[in-house]
């Protein structure tokens, strides 16, 4: 099956409401204005016209080319899922119903969900899958881990074969990568290493989100090329690790202006590193030296004040801002009192946030402390994972990542002498999900649609792979979860995926888990089976300005539009001083502060560099301008037509 | 002039004051809260003169020689006071006994009776009469009895209140070689016409120059002309770690204890994070308030840029360019960065909801924090940046920037009755409009700055007291006492009680007056409060025990303010620090050594290229970079027993001997 995997740089491949979205005519893609609103087609299926499921003829997309038919042919697999309670977001079917799955035998070997309803009528050689008592979900989508991130030149234990393999037994059918260069790499090249590394290694379809590890003006170009032609939409700027990729405010305003004009969806890790900085000199100079330094270096203050900062700064550009690793209350407290100030801001706790607390970081055993080193650190605050679950199930944070980054003890062990050189990560991806059922849904914080919206869809819609995946709809991915509630597992290392030798929930019981995952249409894990298939992962390219970051943004720019006052010349008397520029600045070498920081000469490379390319920037703003306003992603008509 | 006393004299403090921190039974304040009693109030009321007297045999033994305060005045402070005296062609009148009577004063009494007016206290009001002589409060009460030829003051119908303190002026530093057009003589001249009788000012030393220099310059200069006493404040333009040493000698021997920390003015006076979290350890240390600019520099910078490219050049993109949101971000940082250095903060110029809030929130958590709203932002707003008149709009051009929102000053109002804001000031700095007129291409050369010295105290009664907002002692706490509290100048300053300086303001809250460029004391042609009017004002104005305004006349001496010198610690502000100091003690834990397998990176030198930036790795943070990191890893692995070889030390350093000394806190108990 592999032979006919993904081309999927090329637009006509795609299904049709991903194709073109941009260039597409009114009422393509998706109509959703809110995060739980419905959306359009999803009644369809209901009231099924067998006519227009028949074999052999034309699909229910009357958009869909002519020549495409449903073929189920015996080399693939075709799954009905019956007796199960189907949870999307917005909507609960309680009836009996199925969802029969088949591959689509184009050329592009979509795997997609054929009919939704009830008493399907299917074609035989069906496989059935019985799902009663078990709620039918759309599988998990994993937006925050790295599985390729080096640490001194060593990559983690959980490469994407061992990552995705933990993430499909976890229920976890899709996640998104960060690609981490270092300072100085270039972007692109990172991206294709971490693409080559995913193609070969992955079991489920991927995503990657690009870090920017260091704002120059020549990053600008390869941002713009990743948007346009990579099919990335998000990158993550950094606010700590001083002296490697921290931004300045000066650099943070500069590259949150220029993605929102590329549409790209900003994530922030959110710390402030100037006094991290300072207080792990601090307490390594007390002889501090053991994990528990981690947390007291980078106290949740630090993490609160930089979220606030990213917001104000999101908010002054207006551009959206996502949160990745909210690790503490008052973190999350900031971003919620920011949402209810209207910031378009998203938060994302991560399965450690939510299922653990810090009060290992003071085990004595150090194996133990250090592998739940990660950063922004786990709270110390028992009371925070409870506290994150009731704004999750609010809505106040809306997506769950994992932040699964694993690197094996004797990798953690190159910081023993030195809490700052271990490296950071923990384990989550297998998981996350089951961790959310048992402490919000079991617990009767959240309902079953909510869990699917912050598992998956709010995912799926920050990061526009919406409805392909985040949803049980006709069209979309069969990338399905079979979810059976009262599934009770606990947590232990020999029983997990991932290939770490510890796991930093261990013992910890958990309700609710996967009984089948189906990825891509094929079941790949079964009552506790796992058939995987390394490099079946379909990289899965992300269109720029998602609409529930983006839409709200569009207004604002025109509302916000800046005037001043039309006055006649000031004509009395001015002072007379000596013309000198405003700012004298007798010795700017001085300051050896980023945020004061004068460009030094090799900053001036850049500078003349870009001068260079004058030509360029002419070029370049009629073709962005015109893909931003003239035709918005979801298209103009979307709105006109809603009104 | 001639009879003008030495005060750094113990002997010539006033016994209350010369005993206050080293009686050990009674030391200084036992308030608990802002406005709680104040041991030793209520013993005005009935006074027991033999107890006051100088010679008297109540006065305690000094026990304690340890206590900062008194080797403060003792001895350093004591070659500064000479000086000054000096330089005020003072004839050496070094008076023992405070009973000395001068036998000829000239015209003007020295000896003064205030009678029938009500004695507001931030603490309690209570109608008394007030002895005063020799620039001090020598007796409270009823049917005191004074020597004969005393001038009466008739105080009735009114309240007498300590006189104002404006802990915020600018009346030196000048921009882009401007100095401000009310100097140090308008300026006070306008503060003690206001009801202001101490300003405490803002040394201003260009970035890179010394902050003792900037110190002398403004000493000097405000000597010869400042018209009722005064302190300064000295900003930290640029820093580094050579002035750590500067800022010791200023606390320790010039009487400095309050250094500005700018957030904004980027590429000019703007600090980084690691810079002002250097700077708040130091002042921590050396028990001096950390004031802070609170404006974020960096997108201040980027959002003029953006505002001058949209064509937009007048006043109004000096608002829009300093939106509340950058104040509020930048005062959140401050406040986050001062709980991790557990130092003080003090936020300058609050002129916004937001960032009030931010305020409001921090002490509710318990963070030691002080906001000073000013007098523009209490009885102004910043719709007038939009007016079609170029040199209002800029008159109103100061940073932050006035509120564009028209609740603002109400809201501010409240927040100070509440406590949450604590003092106010004036912020005081003025051009004309010629000099505004700088700008008037683009909005980022117009200076800035607003008057207010003259209008605060008016202001803030009309704003608050008249409307019922808060009450009179209220009115007194946010004017004069907790700015004394807060910098340490209390209960010298900031108190009508037996033994403080004879800063007396007697306050008429009925009637009202209205503020215009025409009617105020000042140089500029502009007064943004134009044509407003304020219930309250003084009537009678003493400062230094001299009226200094009466019936409607001024009648100050160019260079009869003295400098007062301000001791480090203060109480109010430092007792707290000085106890979370002892509490927030991190412990490492004590483990075995990890005897696991280790990763191996030495061998893996990576083939990353050295970062672009030039901007080192200057701290230890995580940096896996290659080589460099690999010196660290062979030096830890060589100081693996350094673990439990630091324990003990550390311990043992920072717990016997806080900053401040333990005896300072053990005495209280």
């Amino acid at each position: 099956m592999s032979d006919c995997r993904r081309q999927w740089n090329r637009e006509d491949e795609l299904p049709v409401y991903l194709a073109k979205p941009i260039s597409a005519g009114p009422n393509q893609r998706h109509k959703s204005h809110g995060m739980f609103s419905s959306v359009e087609g999803a009644y369809d299926s209901k009231t099924i016209d067998f006519d227009q499921y028949a074999v052999g003829r034309k699909g229910n997309r009357s958009s869909r080319s002519s020549s495409r038919e449903r073929v189920v042919d015996g080399d693939f697999e075709a799954y009905e899922i019956s007796g199960g309670t189907i949870s999307s977001p917005g909507e609960r079917d309680d009836g009996r119903q199925g969802v029969e799955i088949t591959d689509q035998t184009e050329k592009e070997c979509r795997f997609m969900l054929i009919q939704v309803g009830e008493n399907l009528i299917v074609p035989g050689g069906v496989k059935v899958i019985e799902a009663n008592g078990c709620k039918v979900i759309p599988g998990g989508i994993d937006v925050n881990t790295c599985l390729h991130k080096p640490y001194l030149g060593t990559p983690p234990v959980d490469d994407f074969y061992q990552g995705t393999k933990a993430a499909l037994a976890g229920g976890t059918t899709m996640i998104i990568d960060h690609v981490t260069p270092q300072p100085g790499d270039s972007l692109l090249e990172a991206f294709e290493k971490w693409q080559e590394a995913a193609d070969k290694k992955s079991c489920c379809d991927y995503s990657l989100h690009v870090d920017i590890p260091h704002w120059h003006e020549g990053v600008k170009e390869e941002l713009e090329q990743l948007v346009q032609e990579k099919g990335m939409n998000s990158f993550q700027v950094y606010m700590a690790y001083k002296g490697l990729f921290q931004m300045t405010d000066s650099q943070l305003y500069e590259a949150f202006s220029f993605l929102k004009e590329l549409g790209a969806v900003v994530l922030v890790h959110a710390e402030n590193g100037d006094l991290i900085a300072q207080e792990q000199s601090k307490i390594l100079g007390m002889g501090i030296t053991g994990p528990e330094g981690h947390p007291l270096s980078r106290p949740e203050e630090l993490e609160a004040e930089a979220v606030f900062r990213a917001i104000t700064l999101g908010n002054r550009v207006n551009c959206p801002v996502y949160i990745t690793k909210v690790m503490s209350k008052s973190a999350a407290d900031t971003v919620t009192n920011a949402r209810k100030k209207g910031s378009v801001v998203f938060g994302e706790p991560i399965t450690a946030s939510l299922a653990t607390d810090g009060s290992h970081y003071w085990s004595k055993n150090w194996a133990k402390a250090a592998a739940y080193v990660t950063s922004p650190p786990l709270s110390p605050d028992p009371t925070t994972p409870d506290h994150l679950h009731s704004l999750l199930a609010c809505g106040d944070l809306q997506v769950v990542g994992s932040g699964h980054c694993a690197y094996s003890t004797s990798q953690k062990a190159i910081g023993k002498d030195n809490f700052t050189l271990i490296p950071e990560g923990t384990n989550g991806v297998e998981e996350r999900m089951g961790f959310v059922w048992d402490k919000a849904v079991a617990m009767g914080k959240m309902d079953e649609n909510q869990f699917v919206a912050v598992t998956s869809t709010n995912a799926a819609k920050i990061f526009n792979l919406y409805p392909r995946k985040g949803r049980i709809a006709v069209g979309s991915d069969a990338d399905i979860v079979i979810w059976d509630p009262d599934k009770i597992k606990t947590i232990t290392t020999k029983a997990q995926q991932s290939a770490l030798e510890y796991n930093i929930f261990e013992g910890m019981e958990c309700r609710g888990g996967p009984v089948y995952v189906v990825s891509q249409g094929r079941i790949v894990f079964e009552e506790g089976k796992l058939q995987v298939q390394q490099g079946t992962g379909r990289f899965i390219s992300r269109k720029p300005f998602p609409d529930i970051a983006y839409q709200r943004i569009k207004y604002r720019n025109k509302v916000m539009s800046k005037q001043g006052v039309s006055r006649g010349m000031y004509d009395g008397p001015v002072y007379d001083i000596p013309a000198t520029p405003k700012y004298i600045t007798p010795a700017p070498s001085a300051k050896t502060s980023p945020t004061t920081h004068q460009p030094p000469p090799i900053r001036n490379l850049h500078q003349s560099n870009f001068s260079l390319s004058g030509a360029q920037i002419d070029d370049n703003i009629p073709r962005r301008s015109g893909h931003r306003i003239v035709a918005p992603p979801g298209g103009r008509s979307n709105i006109t037509s809603l009104g | 002039m001639a009879e003008r006393r030495l005060l750094p004299q113990e002997d010539d403090q006033g016994s209350l004051l010369s005993r206050l921190g080293t009686d050990s039974p009674k030391p200084r304040v036992k308030f608990g809260g802002m406005f709680c009693n104040i041991e030793g109030a209520f013993e005005n009321k009935t006074l027991n003169f033999e107890s006051y007297s100088p010679s008297s045999a109540r006065r305690n033994p000094r026990g304690r020689v340890d206590d900062q305060r008194d080797n403060f005045s003792d001895t350093s402070s004591m070659s500064d006071f000479s000086s000054v005296s000096q330089t005020q062609t003072t004839p050496s009148c070094s008076s023992q006994g405070q009973t000395l009577v001068y036998p000829t004063g000239p015209s003007r009494s020295d000896k003064l009776i205030i009678k029938g007016g009500k004695i507001v206290n931030d603490d309690q009001s209570f109608y008394a009469d007030i002895y005063i002589e020799d620039g001090t409060i020598k007796q409270i009460g009823e049917n005191l009895i004074v020597p004969t030829g005393v001038k009466t003051v008739d105080a009735y119908g009114h309240i007498v209140i300590p006189g104002g303190i404006d802990v915020n002026t600018c009346l030196q530093a000048p921009h882009l070689g401007m100095t401000p057009a009310d100097d140090f003589y308008h300026g006070t001249r306008a503060a003690l016409a206001g009801g202001t009788t101490m300003i405490i000012d803002h040394a201003v030393p260009e970035p890179g120059a010394s902050l003792l220099a900037a110190y002398d310059q403004w000493r000097d200069t405000a000597d010869k002309r400042s018209c009722c006493d005064y302190s300064l404040h000295i900003d930290i333009t640029r820093w580094h770690d050579g002035l750590f040493e500067e800022l010791e000698s200023l606390v320790k021997d010039k009487g400095v204890n309050s250094f500005l920390i700018f957030m904004a003015y980027k590429d000019k006076y703007q600090s980084s994070d690691t810079q002002i979290y250097e700077m708040f350890s130091a002042m921590r240390e050396l028990g001096a308030i950390a004031q802070v600019h609170a404006e974020n520099g960096d997108i201040i910078e980027e959002e003029q840029n953006k505002l001058l490219d949209l064509g937009i050049t007048g006043p109004e993109g000096h608002v829009l360019s300093h939106p509340e949101e950058v104040e509020t971000e930048a005062v959140y940082r401050a406040i986050t960065i001062a709980k991790q250095a557990n130092c003080p903060l003090y936020i300058t110029k609050v002129m916004s909801k937001a960032a009030a809030d931010v305020i409001a929130k921090a002490r509710k958590k318990g963070m030691v924090i002080y906001g000073e709203p000013i007098a523009a932002g209490l009885g102004a707003d910043g719709s007038h940046y939009w007016s079609k008149d170029w040199a209002k709009a800029a008159a109103f051009v100061m940073s932050p920037p006035l509120s564009p929102d028209t609740s603002t000053p109400d809201y501010l109002s409240s927040l100070l009755s509440c406590g949450d804001l604590q003092l106010t000031a004036s912020a005081h700095c003025t051009f004309t409009t010629a000099q505004k007129a700088v700008g008037k291409d683009n909005f980022t050369l117009i200076p800035e700055g607003t008057n207010g010295i003259e209008e605060r105290m008016s202001i803030v009664w009309d704003k608050a007291v008249a409307t019922g907002k808060m009450d009179e002692n209220d009115f007194v706490a946010v004017t004069s006492t907790n700015a004394a509290k807060i910098f340490n100048l209390y209960p010298r300053k900031g108190r009508i009680a037996v033994g403080s300086d004879a800063d007396i303001v007697i306050w008429n809250t009925k009637e009202t007056k209205v503020f215009s460029a025409k009617s105020h004391n000042l140089t500029v042609e502009v007064n943004i409060f134009e044509g407003m009017e304020c219930r309250g004002y003084p009537v009678v104005v003493i400062s230094q025990g001299r009226i200094v305004l009466e019936d409607g006349k001024l009648n100050v001496t160019e260079g009869s303010g003295r400098f007062i010198p301000r001791k480090a610690y203060p109480d109010f502000v430092f007792k707290r620090i000085k106890a979370r100091g002892r509490m927030a003690d991190a412990r490492g834990v004590p483990r075995g050594n990890y005897d696991g397998p280790v990763h191996d990176v030495i061998s893996m030198t990576k083939s990353v290229p050295a970062t672009p930036t030039t901007r080192g790795p200057s701290c230890p943070g995580k940096t896996p970079v290659g080589p460099g990191r690999n010196l660290h890893q062979s030096g830890f692995t060589l100081s693996g027993t350094q673990m439990d070889d630091h324990i003990p030390r550390r311990t043992a350093q920072k717990i016997v001997a806080p900053p401040g000394g333990r005896s300072n806190i053990t005495s209280l108990s």
